[in-house]
């Protein structure tokens, strides 16, 4: 087991070391001057040439990633060029409320795609099949930004229900789950819910009906099981993979919130993406990606590791 | 036609390709669901090509006081966009630019990945480990993520956007090429060949290719319907196509502050996203099992 999980973290470094390569090659693949935006226009050259040395610019290449390597591994990503303060607390703020969104939309989207993946397997070919299929294709086809648009036009502007935009009503601070919070978290939720939901109804049906289609069942039921017995084993052998499946959806829905955020103002590391993008804050944007991918791999070593203990038939090897 | 066989190892012979081909139509002609999105996807591609010919009025001109009109207003079938400007036509030519940034990333993709997936496949050992740790190095990022890092850090644009989508597609086919590669250098068919004393470039032109690329690209058809969404999501930030070119996502994104005024025609342009993916979506689902692809 010790050997097992020591080489999945082995094989994770490789990929913890690429993606930081990838992050830092972001800064250097933008055109033009990355002090741009700290700058003014008429900066004398002397100026410019100091600057580019505080910053490290004038470095070669692998010096540089070194040193932002280095530095990122002590837990400093770089100060901000548009707001002057540390990238580290400006993501690890962000990140908590884009957290709280994406968590909340894995509830929802596994509670409902685990109940229509269930069902649908279980009655295949009935209409209640049809129309867990039908969703599903309609989850990862939907514009997910256009679907946030249309609840807030449905539930906002049209019957008044629910607010718009934004975290709470005293802005992002302070977010605790009260009447007035979860009012703001449900229409971002439910949008970014439908994603997973597709997914997960259809791996689960093809799960469902693949685990009900083979011999042991016929075995159990045979053996004079009722039929709320045969559907725990369902449950245990459906388990693993269902779990791994929504450990990779969190992680999708941390790193892709993005345009959902953007629709709803919801303040979390994608509305930071997109201040860093255009206001050219190279640094914010570098970290911010950087956390985001690093967690995501994270995660997939977490899941890797939950779904092998969970899962007696894999290989520990 | 092509050397396409199927992925069933006992048809090599160039002569069984018309009747695999014939039998594919025949069984994707049975699937109705298949036909009427193929019906779809048609349609909405002719509009594109054609656009400037069906679209009723000029896309581009506006006029203040005929701003944000609903739907259904006379002479305005769909309305009036935020500066004024006839929705309908705007939709219309909003095809093109749509597609072109939804489609062409998946299309190069699919050459870029092959060559990479089927050469990593073939050539197996360092090579093979070099090209999969480097993409499996993209996987750590969610696709949207990638995207918008990549076109974020690039700058805003057209070619910017096309070119951070096919860099977000290039490694998950190049991990599907690889896969069933693999699956077809191990077949008694290729080391039939080989024995018979076929170069590496034979084996991969007669046998590898003819049975690797229609897996393949029916899974770059699939992805598709992903690339529309997020092409046009990158328009919606602000990061692919700018105004007054109609597109889809920008259309979506001007519109956003209409919601309270007009909010149906303000839903309308992801409306066009919505039916042309989810078209593309059921195209490729009919596709790959009139093709019997398992991937």
């Amino acid at each position: 087991m010790t050997l097992f999980l020591l080489r999945r973290l082995l094989y994770a470094l490789p990929i913890v070391l690429g993606v930081s390569l990838v992050c830092f090659a972001l800064v250097h693949i933008a055109p033009g001057d990355p002090l741009i935006s700290v700058l003014p226009p008429d900066a004398t050259d002397e100026v410019r040439a100091r600057m580019m040395a505080a910053y490290g610019f004038d470095r070669p290449y692998h010096e540089q990633f070194l040193l932002w390597a280095w530095r990122a591994l002590h837990g400093d990503l770089g100060m901000s060029i548009a707001t002057a303060r540390p990238v580290a607390s400006e993501v690890i703020r962000a990140v908590g409320n884009t957290l709280i969104l994406a968590v909340a939309a894995t509830v929802i989207g596994f509670a409902f795609g685990l109940l229509f993946g269930v069902v649908a397997g279980y009655f295949r070919d009935s209409w209640i099949d049809k129309a867990a299929s039908t969703l599903a294709v309609v989850g990862v086809s939907v514009p997910h930004y256009w679907l946030g648009m249309v609840l807030v036009i449905i539930f906002s502007s049209e019957l008044g229900w629910l607010p718009a935009t934004g975290m709470g009503p005293s802005g992002s601070s302070g977010w605790v789950p009260d009447l007035e919070h979860l009012k703001h978290l449900a229409l971002p939720a439910l949008t970014m819910s439908v994603i997973p939901m597709g997914i997960v109804a259809r791996t689960t049906r093809a799960l469902v009906a693949e685990i009900l289609s083979q011999d042991f069942v016929g075995a159990l039921r045979a053996k004079g099981l009722s039929e709320g017995g045969v559907f725990r084993h369902v449950v245990k052998n459906a388990a693993p993979t269902a779990i791994a499946v929504m450990g990779l959806q969190l992680g999708y829905l941390l790193g892709g919130s993005i345009l959902i955020e953007t629709v709803f103002s919801w303040p979390g590391t994608g509305f930071l993406l997109n201040n860093a993008i255009f206001q050219r804050d190279l640094p914010l944007l570098q970290g911010t990606i950087l956390v985001l991918a690093l967690f995501f791999v994270v995660l997939n070593l977490v899941v890797d590791v939950v779904q092998t203990l969970l899962d007696p038939r894999i290989q520990r090897a | 036609m092509s050397v396409l066989t199927s992925a069933r190892p006992q048809v090599v012979a160039i002569e069984a390709s018309e009747g695999y081909w014939r039998s594919v139509l025949r069984r994707f002609l049975k699937d109705k669901v298949a036909v009427a999105a193929a019906i779809v996807v048609l349609a909405i591609v002719l509009a594109a090509l054609f656009a400037h010919w069906i679209a009723p009025m000029d896309p581009y001109a506006g006029r203040t006081f005929r701003r944000l009109r609903p739907i259904g207003t006379e002479g305005f079938p769909l309305g009036t966009d935020e500066l004024g400007r006839d929705m309908l036509s705007r939709l219309i030519v909003g095809a093109r630019m749509s597609l072109l940034m939804g489609v062409t990333p998946v299309l190069i993709a699919f050459g870029i990945g092959s060559v990479l997936g089927i050469a990593a496949g073939f050539i197996g050992g360092w090579f093979n480990t070099a090209v999969m740790r480097t993409v499996d190095v993209f996987y750590a990022f969610p696709s949207v993520l990638l995207a918008v890092a990549l076109s974020g850090a690039l700058g805003a644009g057209l070619g910017n956007a096309m070119l951070s989508l096919t860099i977000v597609f290039i490694p998950p086919i190049v991990r599907v090429a690889e896969a069933v590669t693999t699956q077809v250098r191990a077949r008694d068919y290729v080391e039939a060949a080989r024995a018979s004393g076929a170069s590496a470039l034979t084996i991969v032109r007669v046998h590898v290719l003819g049975n690797v690329l229609g897996p393949i690209f029916v899974y770059a058809t699939s992805l598709i319907s992903v690339s529309m969404i997020l092409a046009s999501g990158l328009s919606f930030l602000g990061l692919g196509v700018r105004p007054p070119e109609p597109e889809w996502g920008l259309m979506l994104n001007t519109l956003r502050t209409a919601i309270y005024v007009q909010p149906w025609v303000a839903a309308l342009p992801g409306l066009c996203i919505f039916v042309t993916s989810i078209a593309f979506n059921m195209f490729s689902d009919g596709l790959r099992s009139a093709m019997d692809v398992k991937a």
